[in-house]
């Protein structure tokens, strides 16, 4: 761990852990905006940690955006921080000044279509974008969107779009964003980290790591809750039956811890298409299992609202659907595995 | 909490220089085996293979120099067995003295002991057995009854021990007997002893398996004499011996590449037009195993590091030999095929190798209930 990352480890951690509380996320699913807990978030540098230093950034790598990443997982930090790191650090490397405030990212589906065009003086944006992650709510959108034939990063104020609300499972925001002739504020050429398949691989990279920091939580609840709740006079958790499932909890949420760093450490490579879809797959299931026994173990208690289980199971559960399902990111893998042949395998593998 | 100790690791350059030559190597030695041959991997016992590598210094890898090791790191050690296995090369007759003999003695042996034993070893030509489970006592292992009483110059050993792979053909077996019949719990009063399995009053019987295969047997010992000099470490610490001993065999990168040869054949069967079904199965078990791969690679850098990986080790034999396992079972779900061993086509009869072998894959060093016993206590449950 390099020594920024040990840093922003202690720091984000015991940020959100003493600001994200149960009644604050139960206050946020009823509409409040954490305005402190982003603000502290933004003076701590966490949203911009791929911002280099000369930007007024923290400078970090994939890997330390990683650790910032699976501590919002972990304690289902109710804002977009994800969205916001992984915006900033698209326009820094589109040469796009990065907008204070929090961001988002359109189109995060394959299929929605948005179009830049010329104005007199400069661009205007046009098109729908469904299911933007915090959409209606970030200051600023980062877009991805043709112009003259090639794929450009556009900025546009948030409030340009008219906003069809919308929220996951978990009750994040998941807006339809409509764009008629909206200005533009910035834009680039898109930098090329966006492939042909734009934002979505991004995507599934923050949220694999969202996601294993959500699983080790799960984990943690479940050996606490079972060391305190006992039946037939003792611990649950000295019973077989549940140290069983606990030991398969602990080895996928293990298996996606290791899943998201791999994909994040690839990503300082700028060729991390292999094994974000690794990620996304392993942790996507690990996620669906993971969940499963949580609340087999916790029991009753665990279904209902009251206990703090479900903050992020729903998420877990939501963001297994977004940027790609694991069975989406398999079938990508196992095409770009069998085109290349089986005799490809093992070296592609020990390449990596 | 932080229960395991899991970072992305890197190969330093050297252990990848050394995949390069085990490639030139295999391409060489083994040039024409077969994909049911491959499937085989660290069953497939072939001494002249073993002395091969043991030529080459790629045994006891990095034991001391002084023991006839070459001191190379963990990292080298996990290049040169995943090379290896993924190749579906005949590893088995020193794979047990490599992994988990010979470290063993390291550990605990004697002077002599080691002298004796570990450049032979190295050399690829002494060849270990593991004498631990017994008829009555399988995942309980501290409940075996096999005795070795003390007698003039040596003790005296009767009792049967069972599923010892390969008994029939090595020269020693590392065993686990009981000293002190009255000592106060099950744990206490075990030993281990280094045993040639020529010794008189010693009988080997081979037990077939169901795929109709000889590897494992039951060996009986009925008043079979060996001398004080074959104590291994300190007479009742047998206990706490054995578990360091189960620690070296569940650290290796083996516990994920026992199946690799039918994910192959299964990519070769679906690659001409791949289907959506074989697809998301060949994807979705391609992603479990380059993160099984990247877990094992984790551990190598915790015993490169020397840290005790018992814990994460354990993790990954879990998660690595519900891999091996769930291969078959997703190749024969998904191929239209009847699996035979007399098939001409390498699919189906690979598949009805491993179909068959890959139940033992949950059950050999450690059934896959006593790992998950080992990773809850890991977790504070026990």
């Amino acid at each position: 761990m390099s020594e920024l990352a040990g840093i922003l480890a202690d720091q984000v951690a015991r940020l959100l852990g003493d600001v994200v509380t149960k009644d604050l996320l139960d206050r946020v699913e009823k509409g409040l905006w954490p305005a402190e807990l982003w603000r502290a978030l933004e003076e701590n540098g966490l949203t911009q940690v791929l911002v280099p230093e000369d930007q007024g950034g923290a400078g970090g790598s994939w890997s330390d955006a990683a650790i910032v990443l699976r501590a919002a997982g972990r304690h289902a930090a109710p804002v977009p921080l994800a969205e916001t790191v992984l915006a900033a650090w698209l326009a820094t490397r589109a040469g796009l000044a990065v907008p204070q405030g929090p961001l988002s990212l359109a189109p995060v589906r394959r299929t929605d279509r948005l179009a830049l065009a010329r104005t007199g003086s400069g661009l205007k944006l046009s098109g729908s974008a469904a299911r933007v992650p915090w959409g209606g709510r970030a200051d600023h959108v980062l877009v991805l969107a043709p112009l003259d034939g090639r794929p450009h990063l556009a900025c546009v104020a948030s409030g340009a779009a008219s906003v069809a609300a919308d929220r996951n499972m978990a009750a994040e925001p998941r807006d339809r964003l409509r764009f008629a002739d909206a200005a533009v504020l910035a834009a680039a050429p898109a930098p090329s980290e966006l492939g042909p398949d734009g934002l979505v691989p991004w995507g599934a990279l923050v949220r694999s790591l969202q996601m294993a920091g959500g699983l080790d939580q799960v984990l943690d609840q479940c050996v606490r809750y079972a060391n305190e709740r006992s039946q037939f006079g003792r611990p649950i958790g000295k019973f077989q039956a549940i140290q069983q499932q606990l030991a398969v909890l602990a080895s996928h949420t293990a298996a996606a811890g290791m899943a998201a760093l791999v994909a994040a450490r690839a990503a300082e490579t700028g060729d991390p298409g292999f094994e974000i879809a690794v990620a996304k797959s392993r942790v996507g299931e690990a996620a669906g299992a993971g969940c499963a026994i949580a609340h087999q173990v916790h029991g009753a208690i665990g279904f209902t609202y009251e206990h703090a289980l479900h903050f992020t199971t729903r998420r877990l559960w939501s963001w297994r659907s977004e940027f790609g399902n694991d069975s989406e990111w398999s079938v990508r893998l196992g095409r770009e595995v069998a085109g290349r042949g089986a005799d490809a395998l093992w070296r592609t593998l020990t390449q990596r | 909490m932080q229960a395991f100790r899991f970072e992305p690791t890197r190969l330093p350059p050297d252990a990848e220089a050394l995949r390069g030559e085990v490639r030139d190597f295999l391409a060489e030695a083994m040039p024409n085996r077969s994909a049911v041959h491959r499937a085989t991997s660290w069953s497939g016992w072939d001494p002249g293979f073993s002395r091969k590598l043991g030529e080459r210094g790629w045994i006891g890898l990095t034991w001391p120099k002084r023991y006839g090791g070459h001191e190379r790191s963990a990292f080298e050690r996990y290049v040169l067995l995943e090379e290896l296995l993924a190749a579906g090369a005949p590893v088995s007759a020193h794979w047990v003295a490599d992994r988990q003999s010979g470290p063993l003695l390291l550990r605990f042996g004697t002077e002599a002991q080691r002298q004796a034993i570990l450049p032979r070893i190295a050399r690829g030509e002494l060849y270990f057995c593991i004498g631990m489970s017994e008829p009555d006592s399988g995942s309980d292992l501290a409940s075996i009854r096999t005795r070795a009483i003390r007698q003039d110059g040596g003790y005296l050993v009767n009792g049967t021990k069972v599923w010892t792979s390969n008994a029939q053909h090595c020269d020693y077996m590392i065993a686990l007997f009981r000293t002190d019949p009255n000592a106060e719990s099950k744990h206490q009063g075990l030993s281990q002893f280094l045993v040639p399995t020529k010794t008189k009053g010693i009988s080997i019987r081979p037990i077939r398996n169901l795929a109709g295969e000889e590897h494992f047997n039951e060996v009986v010992f009925q008043d079979a004499f060996i001398p004080a000099d074959s104590l291994v470490g300190k007479e009742g610490e047998g206990w706490k011996q054995v578990t360091t001993e189960l620690a070296f065999e569940r650290s290796g990168p083996e516990r994920y590449l026992s199946s690799f040869q039918l994910l192959l054949e299964l990519i070769r069967e679906i690659s001409q037009d791949p289907s959506e079904r074989g697809a998301l199965a060949v994807g979705r078990l391609v992603a479990h195993l380059a993160t099984i791969r990247q877990m094992s690679i984790s551990v190598s850098g915790l015993l490169q590091q020397k840290i005790d990986p018992a814990l994460e080790a354990s993790v990954v034999k879990d998660l690595g030999t519900n891999f091996e396992q769930e291969l078959p079972e997703v190749a024969q779900m998904l191929i239209d095929c009847e699996p035979s061993a007399n098939s001409a086509q390498d699919f189906e009869q690979v598949l009805a190798h491993l179909r068959q072998i890959a139940v033992s894959f949950t059950l050999r060093g450690g059934t896959r209930e006593i790992l998950r016993g080992i990773i809850a206590r890991g977790l504070g449950l026990r």
